[in-house]
C-alpha cells in the first residue's frame, strides 16, 4: 500500500481548496441564505407546513443534498480532468501507485470538501430555522455515502470528459434537474398521481427522502431502501472506476 | 567476488517491444535494448521517430502492444510498484502545476512515489539545481529554464536509480545547456543511470557514453559513442601546398587525392578503422614526386554527419 502516495494526492487537493478558502465558505453561505429568503420566506409564508414540518425546515435536507451532489461531482471531476488537461497526469501514471490508491486520494478529498460544505450549509440553515436531527448517525451515513458515491461519479466524468463543456454538462443538465424534480423543495404528495409515480424513477428522490427521514422521520420511500440504493450505486461507481483504470481508458494510450 | 558481473548486468532490459497506437500507427518496432548500470545513453532520432513513446512505455504511461521491459529484473507491468519507484521521469513538455510552490510540488512528487518526507534530501536536490532560493515561489512565476529544472527536481525527489530526460535542453540557452550537462554528469557520478533524448548531436557527443539511434520506430543502432565515431567516422588529411599544382601526378593516383580548384590544397580521405592509414606512404610518395607542403592538418566527421547518413540510409 502506497500510503504516502494517497496522502500526497489528498493533501494536494485539500491545499487547492485552502487557496480559495474564502470563496469556498462565503459562496455556500450566501446561496443558502438566498434559498431561505426566496423559498423559506416568500413561498414558506404561503405553504406554512409540509407533513407537520415548517417549510423552511422541510427544504434543509434537499438543500444539503443539492450541494453535496453538485459539489462532489464537480470537485472530483475537475480534480482528475485538470491534470489530464495540463499534462501533469504523467506523474500519476508513472508513479508506483495503484488505481485504488489514486481513487482513494482524489475521491477522499472531493468527498471531504463536499461534506464540509454540507456542514457549512447546515450551520447557516440553523440561523433561519430550528434545527432538529432525529437520527444523527443515519444522517451522517447518508452524507458520507452520497459524498463518496457522487465523487466517484465525478471522477468517472473527469476521466471521460475531453473538454470543459462535457465537464459541466452533467452537473448542470442532469443533476440539478433531478434534484429539483426529486422532491427537494416540495413533497411529491403535492404532485398529480402520474408525476408522483414518475418521481419514483428519480434516484435523487431516494437520497433526499432518506436524508429528510434522518432529520424529521418523514419519508417518501422507506429509509432502508434509500440507504441500500445509495450503497449499491456506490459499488457500481467504484467498479466502473476500477475497470476504467484497468483498461487505461482515456488515460493510458 | 561477483562484483564485475553485478556491474555488467544491465539495469534495464527492453525485449521485443512493439507499440501500435489505437489509430493503428506503429510507433515502436521490435525494440531490444539493454541499459548499462551507471551509463549515460543518448537517444537520437528525427521528430516522430518514437523516442518519447519508448520512454513512456518503459515508465508506464503508454501500454506496450507486445514485449517486455525489466528494471533490475522486475517486470514493469507485473511488478510496477517496484520498477516505477526506481525510475524518475522528466517529460518532454513543460507540464507543471501553476499555483503550487516549488517546495510543495517536490514534496508531492516524493509522496506520490511512496517515500516518507525528507526535507534534507529535497533541499539538496534544490540546491544542486540552483533552485533553493525559489523554493517558496509559485511555479508559474518561474522562467522556462527554471521550470525545466523544477521538473528535474521533481523526478529526483524520490531518489531514483534511473533517470529519463526527454529533451532536457530543448529551448534552453547555451549557458543553461552547459549547466544541464554538468547536472547530468554530476548525477552520473553519483551512480544514477541516465537515458536522455536530444536533437542536438553535439550534446550526445559531449556527454553520452553510448548513443542509440531510433528511426521510424526502429532502433537502428546502439553503440559506444567513441567506437561509433571511429567506426563510421571518416578522417581527412589536408595538405596546404607550397606551390600551385596543375593536376595530381599519375604516380599518386592510388591515393584518390582531391585537388582544390586553386591547386594549393590536396585532400586525402582515409578510413579510420584499420591501423593502416597510408599516411606514411603518401608522404614518402609526395616527396618522390617533388611536392612540398607548408602545413597539414586532419579532420574527423562529427556525430552529426554520421547520424544524418544513418537516418538517410534507413528511411
Ligand atoms: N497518443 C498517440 N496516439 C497516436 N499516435 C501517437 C501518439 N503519441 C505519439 N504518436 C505517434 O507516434 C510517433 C512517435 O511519436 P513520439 O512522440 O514517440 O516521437 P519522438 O521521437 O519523441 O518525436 P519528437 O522528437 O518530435 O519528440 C509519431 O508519429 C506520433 O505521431
Ligand atoms: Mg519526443
Amino acid at each position: 500500500m502506497n500510503f504516502y502516495g494517497v496522502l500526497a494526492i489528498y493533501k494536494f487537493e485539500m491545499a487547492r481548496t485552502k487557496r480559495t478558502l474564502l470563496q469556498s465558505i462565503v459562496a455556500p453561505v450566501i446561496t443558502t441564505s438566498l434559498y431561505f429568503i426566496v423559498f423559506g420566506a416568500a413561498i414558506g409564508s404561503r405553504i406554512q407546513q409540509v407533513e407537520g414540518v415548517s417549510y423552511g425546515a422541510f427544504i434543509v435536507p434537499g438543500l444539503v443534498m443539492l450541494n453535496l451532489l453538485t459539489h462532489s461531482i464537480s470537485n472530483a471531476s475537475f480534480a482528475i480532468y485538470f491534470p489530464k488537461f495540463v499534462g501533469t497526469v504523467y506523474e500519476m501514471l508513472s508513479a508506483p501507485i495503484s488505481t485504488l490508491e489514486v481513487v482513494l486520494g482524489y475521491v477522499g478529498a472531493a468527498a471531504t470538501k463536499a461534506m464540509l460544505l454540507g456542514f457549512i450549509i447546515l450551520i447557516t440553515a440553523s440561523f433561519f430555522i430550528e434545527m432538529r436531527i432525529a437520527h444523527p448517525l443515519i444522517m451522517l451515513a447518508f452524507v458520507v455515502l452520497t459524498a463518496v458515491t457522487f465523487s466517484l461519479l465525478g471522477f468517472i466524468l473527469g476521466i471521460w470528459a475531453d473538454n470543459f463543456e462535457k465537464l459541466s454538462v452533467v452537473p448542470m443538465l442532469v443533476i440539478t434537474p433531478l434534484v429539483f424534480l426529486g422532491g427537494s423543495f416540495y413533497s411529491t404528495d403535492m404532485l398529480p398521481p402520474f408525476w408522483q409515480s414518475l418521481s419514483l424513477f428519480n434516484p435523487v428522490l431516494y437520497l433526499v427522502s432518506g436524508l429528510r427521514w434522518s432529520f424529521y422521520e418523514i419519508a417518501e420511500v422507506n429509509v432502508w431502501i434509500s440507504l441500500i440504493s445509495i450503497f449499491v450505486f456506490m459499488l457500481v461507481c467504484f467498479f466502473t472506476v476500477v475497470v476504467l483504470f484497468r483498461t487505461g481508458y482515456k488515460l493510458r494510450s | 567476488m561477483n562484483t564485475s558481473t553485478e556491474q555488467t548486468k544491465p539495469i534495464l532490459t527492453v525485449s521485443n517491444l512493439n507499440k501500435t497506437y489505437a489509430g493503428g500507427f506503429q510507433a515502436l518496432r521490435q525494440i531490444n535494448l539493454n541499459i548499462i548500470r551507471g551509463e549515460i545513453l543518448a537517444l537520437l532520432g528525427p521528430n516522430g521517430a518514437g523516442k518519447t513513446t519508448l520512454i513512456s512505455t518503459i515508465c508506464g504511461i503508454v501500454r506496450a502492444s507486445s514485449g517486455t521491459v525489466r528494471v533490475e529484473g522486475y517486470d514493469t507491468v507485473k511488478d510496477y510498484r517496484k520498477t516505477r519507484s526506481l525510475i524518475g521521469l522528466v517529460p518532454q513538455e513543460l507540464t507543471t502545476d501553476s499555483f503550487e510552490t516549488v517546495w510543495a510540488t517536490l514534496a508531492f512528487s516524493r509522496g506520490l512515489y511512496g517515500k516518507p518526507p525528507n526535507a534534507r534530501h529535497l533541499e539538496k536536490v534544490l540546491r544542486d539545481l540552483s533552485l533553493w532560493d525559489k523554493k517558496d515561489n509559485m511555479i508559474r512565476t518561474l522562467s522556462g529554464g527554471m521550470k525545466r529544472r523544477v521538473l528535474i527536481a521533481k523526478a529526483l525527489s524520490h531518489e531514483p536509480l534511473i533517470l529519463f530526460l526527454d529533451e532536457p535542453t530543448a529551448g534552453v540557452d547555451v549557458s543553461l545547456r552547459k549547466d544541464m550537462w554538468k547536472i547530468v554528469n554530476d548525477l552520473r557520478s553519483k551512480g544514477v543511470t541516465i537515458i536522455l533524448t536530444t536533437h542536438y548531436i553535439e550534446e550526445a557527443e559531449e556527454i553520452a557514453d553510448r548513443v542509440g539511434v531510433i528511426n521510424n520506430g526502429e532502433l537502428v543502432l546502439v553503440e559506444e559513442k567513441i567506437r561509433l565515431m571511429q567506426k563510421l567516422g571518416k578522417k581527412q588529411l589536408m595538405l596546404e601546398l607550397d606551390q600551385e599544382l596543375p593536376r595530381v601526378p599519375l604516380s599518386l593516383a592510388d591515393y584518390q587525392l582531391e585537388l582544390s580548384n586553386d591547386g594549393r590544397r590536396l585532400v586525402y580521405t582515409f578510413d579510420n578503422q584499420g591501423t593502416h592509414s597510408g599516411i606514411t606512404e603518401l608522404l614518402d610518395d609526395l616527396k618522390l614526386a617533388g611536392i612540398a607542403f607548408t602545413d597539414l592538418h586532419t579532420s574527423q566527421s562529427s556525430l552529426e554527419e554520421i547520424f544524418v547518413n544513418l537516418v538517410d540510409e534507413t528511411s
